[in-house]
């Protein structure tokens, strides 16, 4: 039975707790909320004839994520070219997402198991990339492949192809600058489970007949899960929504949904679409996180 | 073979009644009647770790034999090599020289997990995301082992270590003689030839430890299965094994029953190490040896002579008056108390001291003065020589 003065306490202390926490409140509300709130909201208006939105209720920009209207009879017909786009998005995102990984993991125990003043540099080492600018960063990668790049102009010189081999604009080039990007992103959740994995498991493992891919799978890989989980929604949510790496290099027509919902609000002057586009992006991304999470801590319950 | 027409019918009755069979035999019992493979085997093993300048021998050419069914203890001071050869038994290790066998098999090339052997860490090493149940069966499900049967078995094995409450917490939620319990029924489950137990009562309270001795030997005679026990308590070895290896800078320095180390240790480490020990001088003369401070007792010096050492327990120190019959004459310089016993130091004529370990009286106090002149004698056949 809490007294009356304890529970007085307890009502100051929550009281103080909100006014403390006022201010990023405030902020959060004004740089995530209320800009969101007007996105949602533009999504139901009618488009501008030069862009912007008119006052008018409308679902034109919902209905044109997946329809376009006929120009001659004004019928809807479903819009390839954007399932298209949201197919090579949700595809070069899952491959980066897992090429990260298939490269990360390796990374990540390499590290982890360093002695400590070693770990520490190669960590550091890894962080480099962000002190760049992105935009520098992925003209970079394009300098790399094009056509006259690095790597051709080294093939090419070394006699081993006579044709540069074309990966610019392309979405392997899509996919090898996101996979340089989202990286570090995959390596540092990873490292700081495999962190704490106790070393002394494998030999429990081997001990107890596991072979070393067993072990990987039995033993390593359940324990490691949430570092894997946290580095997959790292990598997976802003690859879905990248704008400057596809635009860099897979040029104007591989585009990716970040490139298409930009368009809208640019040349396309379609408002209300490139509104209906973020909010149906961020709530596919809601749903799929919701459903992957679970999925992934479920084995991890007693009895699963 | 005499044997034979036994073993057929044992096979018929099927392996586990073999089991009981051989566990209701007297250890030697066993011994011999399956001498001829020995659990584990090494021959000449030699481990060395690191190169050049800094390399260190934690094995030096050991040899030793295992026998089936007994409980086998590795004692020694702390970095002597008792766990890097259970290691190399293990096969988390590779020797640098030699051989290991197990079961008559060479195995010194295979890794872990192709060999009939477990382990019980010191640490547990319990799997984290695994429940109680889980963690039991991990060896079996990794052997292919079908499901049904992993079921029998790990309920089998959470009913000898009395857990059967537990199969379904985590392993995070038990206390430390629980985890324990669960180790040694995960290393155990999938029968083992050897079971390899790395001084596991060594993280946990005396009261827990002495229950968990108990029940390690209870386990150990239950299941037959060969342990393999390393400990640095010399008590903890002498109260729980068949056999002892006592080790020491990585050799092994004895090896023989609990009683024969403490009554006939071969040299200074082990006499030291096992229990209390007075050291003395002598000269090796003939029907026995010759004392620093003059008197001739009896000793079997196997006719050697010159410089010889010889140990005497605390214990087999008399102490009388100075005029009794073969008495050395020595002062008392000091008393303490042990609760049920007294320990004196006496310095000899020569200035050599020993110590007499005499029990205690009703009162505690000691019966003898300090510098007090007294006689001590050492009770027949109690004092021995030492190789060095
Ligand atoms: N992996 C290793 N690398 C280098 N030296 C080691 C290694 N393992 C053990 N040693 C050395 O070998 C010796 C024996 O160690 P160990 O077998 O662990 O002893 P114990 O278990 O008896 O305490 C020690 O001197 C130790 O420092
Ligand atoms: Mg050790």
């Amino acid at each position: 039975m809490a007294s009356e003065a304890e529970r007085a306490q307890a009502a100051a202390s929550t009281r103080n707790a909100w006014l403390l926490s006022t201010p990023a409140l405030v902020l959060l509300f004004c740089a995530a909320a209320g800009p969101l709130l007007i996105v949602l909201v533009y999504s139901f208006l009618a488009k501008g004839d030069y862009g912007g939105v008119a006052w008018n209720f409308s679902t034109d920009g919902w209905v044109g994520i997946l329809f376009s209207r006929d120009i001659f009879d004004d019928t809807l017909q479903l819009a390839d070219a954007h399932l298209t786009i949201f197919w090579r998005s949700v595809k070069i995102s899952l491959l980066t997402t897992l090429i990260t990984f298939a490269l990360g993991f390796p990374t990540a125990w390499f590290i982890a198991t360093r002695p400590p003043k070693a770990r520490a540099m190669w960590l550091f080492l890894i962080t480099i990339p962000f002190w760049t600018n992105l935009l520098i960063r992925t003209f970079a990668i394009n300098e790399m492949i094009r056509n006259e790049g690095v790597v051709n102009s080294f093939l090419q010189g070394i006699g081993l192809i006579s044709e540069p081999i074309r990966m610019i604009n392309t979405d392997l080039a899509v996919l090898i600058g996101m996979t340089y990007v989202y990286l570090p992103l995959m390596v540092l959740p990873l490292f700081a489970a495999i962190d704490r994995f106790d070393m002394r498991l494998l030999e429990a493992g081997y001990d107890l007949y596991a072979s070393r891919l067993q072990v990987l799978r039995h033993v390593i890989l359940p324990i490691v899960k949430p570092g894997i989980v946290a580095g997959s929604i790292l990598v997976f949510v802003p690859s879905l929504g990248a704008y400057v790496t596809p635009r860099v290099l897979g040029g104007g027509k591989n585009m990716m949904i970040g490139n298409f919902i930009e368009l809208q609000f640019g040349q396309g002057r379609n408002w209300p679409l490139g509104a209906a586009l973020s909010i149906a992006l961020l709530l596919i991304v809601m749903i799929a996180l919701i459903f992957y999470v679970r999925a992934a801590t479920k084995g991890s319950n007693p009895h699963g | 073979m005499r044997e034979g027409p036994r073993f057929l019918l044992l096979n018929r009755i099927g392996c586990t009644q073999y089991d009981q069979n051989i566990r209701k035999m007297k250890t030697h019992d066993r011994g011999d009647l399956l001498a001829e493979t020995a659990a584990i085997m090494a021959k000449g093993v030699t481990k060395a770790f690191g190169q050049g300048e800094t390399v260190v021998r934690a094995l030096d050419n050991v040899s030793c034999e295992i026998r089936t069914g007994e409980f086998f203890t590795l004692l020694g001071p702390s970095g002597c090599g008792k766990t890097t050869l259970l290691r190399l038994i293990a096969g988390f290790e590779m020797p640098t020289d030699g051989q290991i066998l197990i079961d008559g098999q060479d195995v010194t090339g295979q890794p872990p997990n192709k060999r009939a052997v477990n382990t019980v860490f010191q640490s547990y090493a319990l799997f984290p995301h695994l429940s109680v149940a889980e963690n039991i069966g991990f060896g079996l499900r990794m052997k292919g082992i079908a499901r049904a049967e992993i079921d029998r078995t790990v309920k089998e094995m959470l009913a000898l270590v009395k857990l059967e409450a537990m199969a379904g917490r985590r392993t995070s939620q038990l206390s430390g003689g629980q985890q324990q319990r669960v180790a040694l029924a995960r290393a155990l489950a999938p029968r083992p030839k050897v079971l390899l137990l790395d001084e596991p009562l060594s993280a946990l309270d005396l009261k827990l430890r002495k229950e968990m001795q108990v029940e390690l030997k209870r386990l150990q005679t239950e299941t037959g299965i060969t342990f393999v026990f390393v400990t640095h308590d010399q008590e903890e070895a002498l109260t729980m094994s068949d056999r002892i290896a006592v080790m020491s800078a990585g050799r092994i320095q004895q090896l023989g029953a609990p009683r024969e180390i403490y009554t006939r240790p071969r040299n200074r480490f082990v006499a030291s190490f096992i229990g209390d020990t007075n050291f003395l001088g002598a000269t090796g003369v003939p029907g026995g040896a010759k004392l620093g401070s003059g008197q001739v007792i009896a000793v079997d010096t196997g006719g050697k002579g010159g410089q010889i050492t010889l140990a005497v327990r605390p214990e087999h120190v008399e102490i009388t008056t100075p005029d009794a019959e073969g008495a050395i004459p020595a002062e008392v310089h000091g008393s303490v108390y042990f609760g049920t016993d007294m320990n004196y130091q006496i310095a000899l004529a020569d200035g050599s001291e020993i110590e007499a370990c005499v029990q205690s009286g009703v009162t505690g106090e000691a019966q003898i003065d300090r510098g007090a002149k007294v006689g001590i004698r050492f009770a027949p056949g109690s004092v021995l020589m030492l190789e060095d």
